[in-house]
């Protein structure tokens, strides 16, 4: 089910090095591989969303990408660079998921103290303007929302005008509010060229923003693509069926057919993922004993449940 | 407009938008201090009021209360009267408290993720430390000149220069317990850190021997491998005349050496990369 028309933008000759470029990341801890073997490559420009449900590995990889954790096996290069030189060139930044922030700090002194981190920094006007807080520079961190807290972070991580910008599961805890002025600050700024790669297990979000989305269960990639093919992974429905005995024969008939993504037997009910429902439907009535015939649209969700469950254990 | 729409038209702009041309030093900062992060860090210090009230009230407290004894005032140690023999040990306690406690916040950093957030930008490692530790010697140069005001004031004597070298030996001294403070704040995960570590320290001081004269017995004997015997031993010597003890010496270079380690030892596992 892995499909890979990786790159939405023709690669000129001769241009920059990828901004991420992953090849044969495994991290383990004890006996969980959080990371079992991750490629990929991010051209410069590229928004890209790290898609996956909690525990799929997300946060381990853009640990490894940030140089917060080595590899057990494999290569990060960042803009071309080791990770620890890209970020003590202020050419990659992260928003990380929670925390970070001193608390007795007022939004403008976080600002002021962690642009002296660098040789050069955008102004703390600048980087609170495009991210939509320069109106609470006095206020204390410890009094700001949960979207005001991560929209500083995000202005933090503007501070060096970086090539790259990760962010890990940006909006998780914001309320829907919250999560669109984020999104709209991000967009915003990724309409200058900047490279941005973004964890969420947020569906519609990825959806949204992403140009390209990469999905990841059980520390693999499953699905890379643009945004559009994604969808269209869920643009089929699911045909489910009562079915006593599902032989064989059966089994192979409906894999075979035109479109059918997946067949599943749960106790005597019959599950076929598909983009021809009909296909189905007349093989089912026509060949099989099913009864019960229900056929129902599938939803975004559903295409995420199926693409990153189906790829438990089974090497795709 | 909807977020669909905004979507489509950014992307469409990115293809001719130009990131702007003009590019950024992007050479790491090189020097061991900052500034700005140390004015900051400073202004952290006074706003956090709790810790300042305390490390700034509690000595002077003490020593009214052991040492504000009219009696004293007449009893002579060598080169000055006991009221400055108290004065000096309770200006010990109080660079203690301010450079363990400076030490220390590095454990409330840790738990607010701010150390890790740090990991993110240039900035070194060493430079966060130094920093912390320059910024505790702060409030503890300030518990040494409250105690020395209120000492002076209650009627502590002495050769002029032996007072102020024990009041800087005080000072200096203290910097042992920076250590102290940075080991305990990144090996303990607790928010509460001071909590812990001020009754430890007001223990360590009394069997030290800052609060109350050890004497002869065997708690005299003990006291010799307390931490803060030997910085007490040579914060006293230029009031008392006494000479250094090279037991005294080796007190204090052993538990430096002991404190520092297991700083750079945990400050080493705090910012490896895993």
């Amino acid at each position: 089910m892995t499909f890979t028309e990786t790159s939405l933008r023709p690669r000129a000759a001769g241009d920059a090095p990828p901004a991420i470029d992953l090849r044969g990341l495994h991290k383990s801890f004890g006996s969980v591989h959080a990371v079992d073997g991750i490629d990929l490559a991010v051209e410069p420009g590229e928004v890209v969303a790290f898609l996956g449900p909690n525990g799929a590995g997300k946060t381990t990889t853009i640990d490894l990408l940030l140089g917060l954790s080595v590899p057990d096996a494999g290569t990060v290069q960042v803009l071309g660079l080791d990770p620890t030189r890209a970020i003590a060139e202020g050419r990659v930044s992260a928003v990380m998921q929670t925390g970070g922030l001193l608390k007795d700090l007022t939004v403008g002194e976080t600002v002021e103290v962690t642009a002296s981190f660098f040789r050069s920094a955008r102004s703390a006007a600048e980087v609170l303007g495009r991210a939509g807080i320069a109106d609470i520079a006095g206020r204390k961190v410890g009094s700001c929302s949960g979207g005001q807290q991560q929209r500083l972070r995000f202005a933090l991580a503007l501070l060096p005008d970086p090539d790259l910008i990760v962010l890990d599961e940006p909006t998780t805890g914001m309320d829907v509010e919250g999560r669109r002025e984020f999104w709209t600050a991000l967009r915003a700024d990724a309409a200058r060229g900047r490279t941005i790669l973004f964890a969420t297990h947020y569906l519609d979000e990825a959806d949204a923003y992403a140009d390209r989305i990469v999905l990841v269960s059980h520390g693999r990639i499953v699905a890379d693509g643009s945004a559009a093919q994604v969808k269209n992974l869920a643009s089929g429905r699911l045909v489910s069926a009562t079915l006593t005995d599902l032989t064989p024969a059966d089994e192979a008939a409906l894999r075979g057919l035109p479109g059918v993504q997946s067949v599943e037997l749960r106790g005597d009910r019959l599950l076929v993922r598909t983009s021809d429902s009909d296909g189905v439907a007349r093989l089912l009535l026509t060949s099989t004993t099913a009864t019960d015939i229900e056929i129902t649209a599938r939803g975004l969700e559903d295409a995420f449940l199926a693409l990153t469950s189906a790829t438990a254990g089974s090497p795709s | 407009m909807t977020t669909t729409e905004t979507a489509t038209t950014a992307t469409a702009a990115r293809g001719t938008a130009q990131r702007p041309t003009a590019a950024p030093d992007r050479t790491p900062r090189t020097g061991l201090l900052n500034g700005r992060f140390l004015a900051v860090e400073l202004r952290r210090l006074l706003r956090n009021r709790r810790t300042v009230i305390f490390t700034l009230v509690m000595p002077p407290v003490f020593f009214l209360i052991f040492g504000a004894n009219a009696g004293y005032r007449h009893q002579s140690v060598g080169h000055g009267n006991v009221t400055a023999f108290i004065m000096v040990s309770m200006a010990l306690y109080g660079a203690m408290l301010a450079t363990t406690g400076g030490g220390a916040s590095v454990s409330v950093e840790r738990a607010q993720g701010w150390t890790r957030q740090l990991r993110l930008t240039p900035l070194r490692p060493a430079t966060y430390v130094t920093t912390k530790v320059l910024v505790a010697m702060v409030l503890g140069l300030a518990a040494v000149v409250v105690v020395g005001a209120v000492g002076l004031a209650e009627g502590a004597t002495g050769q002029g220069g032996a007072l102020v070298w024990s009041l800087l030996l005080a000072w200096v001294g203290s910097v042992v317990f920076a250590a102290f403070g940075l080991f305990m704040g990144y090996l303990l995960p607790a928010e509460n850190v001071m909590q812990i570590l001020g009754p430890v320290l007001a223990l360590l001081a009394f069997a030290g021997g800052l609060f109350v004269p050890l004497g002869d017995g065997v708690f005299a004997q003990i006291a010799k491998a307390v931490p803060t015997y030997g910085v007490a031993q040579i914060v006293r010597a230029p009031l008392t005349g006494e000479s250094v003890t090279g037991w005294a010496v080796l007190n204090v270079v052993g538990w430096a050496v002991v404190f520092g380690l297991g700083a750079a030892w945990r400050f080493r596992r705090d910012t490896a990369r895993v």
